[in-house]
């Protein structure tokens, strides 16, 4: 039988997806379903000088209306669940509803629950608020310097920590160096813009004091651990379900005062509740990623050996600490500063710093796309200063293949990596000469055309539980599965993780159909209910296959021990002279007899003839923690074509070539990486989350935040080298992220070879044509040796 | 002050009672339980609500339901009829065409409406008629496929013969049993 480990086979999840048959939170429904709304501040700081629900608790249809005020003792803030170390981490308490002081624009202010989901929104109308604004700000930069409006009264500066990254001697290095770069660099905020809103359902037992709550979650059992915490309610008698969820992103990994608040009114008014956010509460409630401002340098010889990287970094928390919010710009930025580089001396300063923002947790990539984007943007920038070609100048300081596992001056140990193939590969696709010809006879018809590239290595499949926690998560990282085998040898496998569209349902079982030499549609894959599935950690961080996919072939690979026992004893033979193929045990020599794998899965259920000493029925479960995160990386490159006159990008082709281990199913794998370059590619051209000076939100709904659209973006040109991973048994590595983290490198890198001739280096993202056009207006305005006046005499 | 409305939905007429405020999406999801069409947004921008009325893609969230009195409503529950998958609904999961799914029957309805419309689009016209619907998975590109791909076998099929197209039929969601023996 061909093995489906490799193959391309049809999504699973997807016939109840195109039907209409799937269900996302918001539609499930309970008998007695009553409706929530939250009001949110309308301020970005603002003190809360009155506050009078009297009204909308008479309003028709109202069953309960809560404040801060009536919640401060029932339930335990909302928790922060990366408590970085060694960094002095301030994390100020974060009520479920604001009472005193609003923090950002979104904080929730008072809770209305109502027979209708009108009835609920229009309650919130006569609820009176009385704000005294106060002064505000959501630069993470400037928020950190003395003077700046002040957010938690014992978080100075609103610095919440300072975290240093160091290894080698980086001052030494550029006080040495021949060549030395640096640059400002701003990463603008972004709102990670699921397609599904937040939504959660809570529905209370008063007799068994259970609850259920179904929520948009990619980590149930993280919802439930810390609902319980939140609640004060025994884990146990917290049932979580992510049902369908559509996109995450990282938004949904946090869990949110919203979710809470309703469970605790379904509990106070013994009727299920159900809130979902609209989009424009999505873009002030659901948290935002990246906000860095950035000072980064970089220094080597003229040769073109890198020697040290530098940077100040300033992130953006918003108002509060958020689930994982301090975890992203410290452990899964800095610790990746060297990327697929050797370079010895690395130094980097991370400062958290509250803002009157949303607050700012992960998002595709979280930190790997920041760091990645400053590393190749110095790249980029010390190939101009050497005059070393910026190719030339990766290929110097790649780790070379045969230093691996290698550990890097951050301290973190590669697992495995062949960066120069990937390179090679995505030049090859390019035809880099023809392309140089085309860019320079169209310099000469005032065209301008620019060719980028960016390499990466990210850090992914999180990881040892161990070094969760060393480094301060508040949770382990290992993950789980349980496949159960019926009588009839179809099989169920239930999941510690919860894919929300990255296809786990048909690569799960693609790995058990092999194992167990079954069809594939006799394998059904089970996540998102913390009542039938094992303890695990979620999806996120590119963690799923590698960490979850692991749990389920060691735990198929358990069952299929047993089952071979079991066919050695029914087919009066040694174990050790079994084989198993094409779906059948039979002795090696022998095929023709043999016990079928559903034939062994029927004794073992009923149990009427089996070993001595051999339990009934056929199950197992696994608990898979890695000996190391995985590093995947890759090359992308991106032509494109700029229109100096009104600053507007075409983008010609965008290349990748990734090496994320083998495939499972390459089909979803190319899946991924499309959908995460256009993703990096919105973050590069167009996307951007707006505040005015006074941290009003500007950006607050789909009209202002622009997501990509089909009309605007590229086909993608994917390839792959493989290197196996090997610290799985599957040799995977992630690949939810990849096409995401180098992305917008790769497209500033290409617009910046457009526009050299007009001395242009570097321009923040996201490129929009009126900021091209300013840069360019700022740089002078014309080319180079072109006819006229040159840089000076425009302006 | 609730009215009543009369509406065509998936071919059977249905009659509910609605404020006069409510959109046609909060009533197919809230009122008809056809919960396969989606809110993604509150400004008209995502598409995740288009249905079909009267055979053109509509936004759901633009309607009033009392507008839609009288009109023959499609949702992606009515699309695969007697089991059998519209060739855009083959196509998509042929094609990879979707991986969280919520947006996915807004971007079939539309779909629908672009090939009644022009049978043989580009690629450029595919994405051009894709401008009211969002996707955050896929960046797109096999969605773009997908149509194509649905386009080319809906030609085929009226081209070879009148009947209706043979789509693959839906896939259970768990296989035959093996046999079992002792």
């Amino acid at each position: 039988m061909a093995t489906l480990f490799g193959s391309g086979i049809k999504r699973r999840e997807d016939p109840r997806l195109i039907t209409g048959a799937a269900t996302y939170t918001d539609d499930v429904k309970l008998p007695g379903l009553t409706y929530a709304a939250i009001l949110r501040s309308p301020y970005a700081h603002a003190t809360i000088t009155r506050l009078d629900v009297a009204a909308a608790r008479r309003a028709p249809g109202v069953l309960a209306v809560y404040t801060g005020a009536d919640l401060k003792e029932r339930l335990v803030p909302v928790p922060c669940a990366w408590n970085v170390p060694n960094c002095d981490l301030k994390v100020p308490p974060h009520p479920q509803l604001a009472y005193e002081r609003v923090r950002y624009v979104g904080d929730g202010v008072a809770l209305v629950v109502a027979e209708t989901r009108a009835a609920a929104r229009d309650a919130l109308d006569l609820i009176d608020v009385e704000y005294e604004p106060l002064p505000a700000g959501v630069d993470p930069e400037k928020m950190a310097k003395p003077g700046a409006p002040t957010l938690h009264a014992d978080v100075p500066n609103n610095i919440a920590f300072t975290w240093i990254v160091a290894g080698g001697d980086a001052e030494r290095a550029f006080a040495e160096a021949e060549v030395r770069v640096k640059q400002r660099i701003v990463q603008q905020r972004l709102a990670p813009t699921a397609m599904e809103p937040r939504a959660a359902v809570a529905s209370y037992n008063r007799g068994t004091g259970q609850l259920t709550l179904w929520a948009t979650s990619q980590n149930p059992h993280i919802h439930r651990f810390l609902c319980s915490v939140m609640l004060q309610l025994p884990e146990h008698r917290v049932r979580v379900i992510a049902p369908e969820v559509g996109g995450g992103f990282g938004s949904k990994i946090p869990v949110y005062a919203d979710e809470v608040l309703v469970a605790l009114a379904a509990m106070d008014l013994g009727r299920p509740v159900k809130w979902t956010e609209d989009r424009s509460e999505n873009y002030k409630a659901t948290i935002h990623g990246r906000d860095h401002v950035e000072y980064v340098e970089m220094c080597g010889t003229r040769a073109g050996k890198i020697t040290g990287l530098r940077t100040t970094v300033y992130a953006g928390l918003g108002a509060y600490a958020s689930t994982v919010g301090p975890g992203i710009p410290t452990i899964l930025h800095g610790l990746i500063y060297s990327g697929p580089y050797a370079i010895p001396n690395i130094h980097g300063t991370v400062y958290g710093v509250y803002t009157n923002g949303t607050p700012v947790d992960a998002y595709r990539g979280a930190g790997r796309p920041e760091a990645t984007y400053l590393l190749e943007r110095l790249m980029d920038l010390y190939a101009l200063e050497s005059g070393v070609d910026r190719i030339e100048l990766r290929r110097r300081n790649f780790i070379p293949a045969d230093k691996f596992p290698y550990t890097v001056a951050t301290g973190i140990t590669y697992d495995s990596g062949n960066y120069e193939p990937a390179l090679d590969k995505a030049l090859a696709m390019l035809d880099l000469g023809a392309f140089r010809a085309e860019q320079e006879k169209a310099r000469t018809q005032g065209r301008y055309l620019g060719m980028g590239l960016a390499s990466y290595v990210e850090i992914c499949g999180s990881g040892p539980s161990q070094v969760a926690g060393a480094v301060g998560l508040g949770g382990g990282q290992y993950d789980s599965a349980l496949v159960r085998v019926y009588p009839t040898g179809v099989v169920r496998v239930y999941i510690g993780g919860k894919p929300h569209g990255q296809g786990e349902e048909t690569t799960f079982a693609q790995i058990v159909a092999d194992e167990f030499g079954c069809p594939v549609e006799n394998v059904e894959i089970v996540a998102g209910d913390t009542e039938t599935t094992p303890q695990g950690w979620g999806t996120y961080g590119s963690r799923t296959t590698p960490v979850c996919g692991s749990a389920v072939k060691v735990a198929a690979q358990r069952v299929k021990e047993k089952a071979k026992k079991i066919a050695a004893h029914l087919l009066e033979a040694n174990e050790a002279d079994l084989e198993f193929k094409d779906g059948k045990f039979s002795v090696r020599g022998s095929p023709g007899e043999g016990k079928s794998f559903a034939e062994v899965a029927l004794m073992a259920n009923v149990a009427w003839n089996l070993p001595p000493g051999v339990e009934p029925g056929l199950e197992a479960s696994a608990f898979f923690d890695p000996s190391n995160f995985v590093f995947p990386f890759g090359t992308h490159i991106c032509t494109v074509e700029v229109n100096p006159d009104t600053g507007e990008i075409k983008v010609l082709r965008y290349l990748c070539v990734d090496d994320c281990g083998p495939h499972i199913n390459p089909m979803i794998v190319q899946g991924q990486l499309q959908g995460g370059v256009i993703q990096g590619l919105g973050e590069a051209l167009q996307e951007i989350v707006v505040y005015d000076d006074d941290g009003q939100l500007l950006s607050g709904t789909m009209m202002d935040y622009a997501v990509p659209k089909a009309s605007q973006v590229p086909s993608i040109e994917t390839a792959h080298t493989v290197t196996p991973s090997p610290v799985n048994p599957l040799g995977v590595k992630g690949t939810g992220e990849a096409g995401t983290i180098p992305a917008a490198a790769t497209l500033v890198s290409a617009v910046c070879d457009a526009l050299a001739p007009f001395g242009i280096r570097h321009i923040d993202k996201p490129l929009t044509p009126a900021r091209v056009w300013a840069a360019i207006q700022a740089a002078g305005g014309t080319p180079n040796g072109a006819s006229g006046n040159g840089k000076e005499a425009a302006r | 002050m609730k009215r009543s409305v009369t509406l065509t939905i998936n071919g059977a007429a249905r009659t509910v009672e609605v404020e006069p405020r409510a959109l046609l999406v909060h009533v197919l999801r809230d009122d008809l339980n056809l919960t396969g069409t989606h809110i993604g947004c509150d400004t008209s921008q995502c598409g995740a609500c288009t249905v079909l009325m009267d055979g053109r893609a509509t936004k759901s969230c633009t309607v009033l339901a009392l507008q839609a009195e009288g009109h023959a409503i499609t949702t992606i529950e009515g699309l695969a009829a007697a089991n059998q998958l519209h060739p855009l609904q083959t196509a998509f999961w042929e094609k990879h065409g979707l991986q969280c799914g919520f947006c996915t029957p807004g971007f079939i309805m539309t779909a629908v409406d672009l090939l009644e419309a022009n049978p043989d689009p580009t690629d450029e016209q595919i994405r051009h008629a894709l401008e009211g619907n969002y996707c955050r998975c896929t960046g797109y590109q096999n969605i773009v496929a997908a149509i194509r791909a649905a386009a080319d076998a809906l030609r085929q099929t009226r081209a070879s013969a009148p009947a209706r197209p043979s789509p693959a039929l839906i896939a259970p969601s768990v296989g035959q049993p093996a046999a079992a023996g002792v």
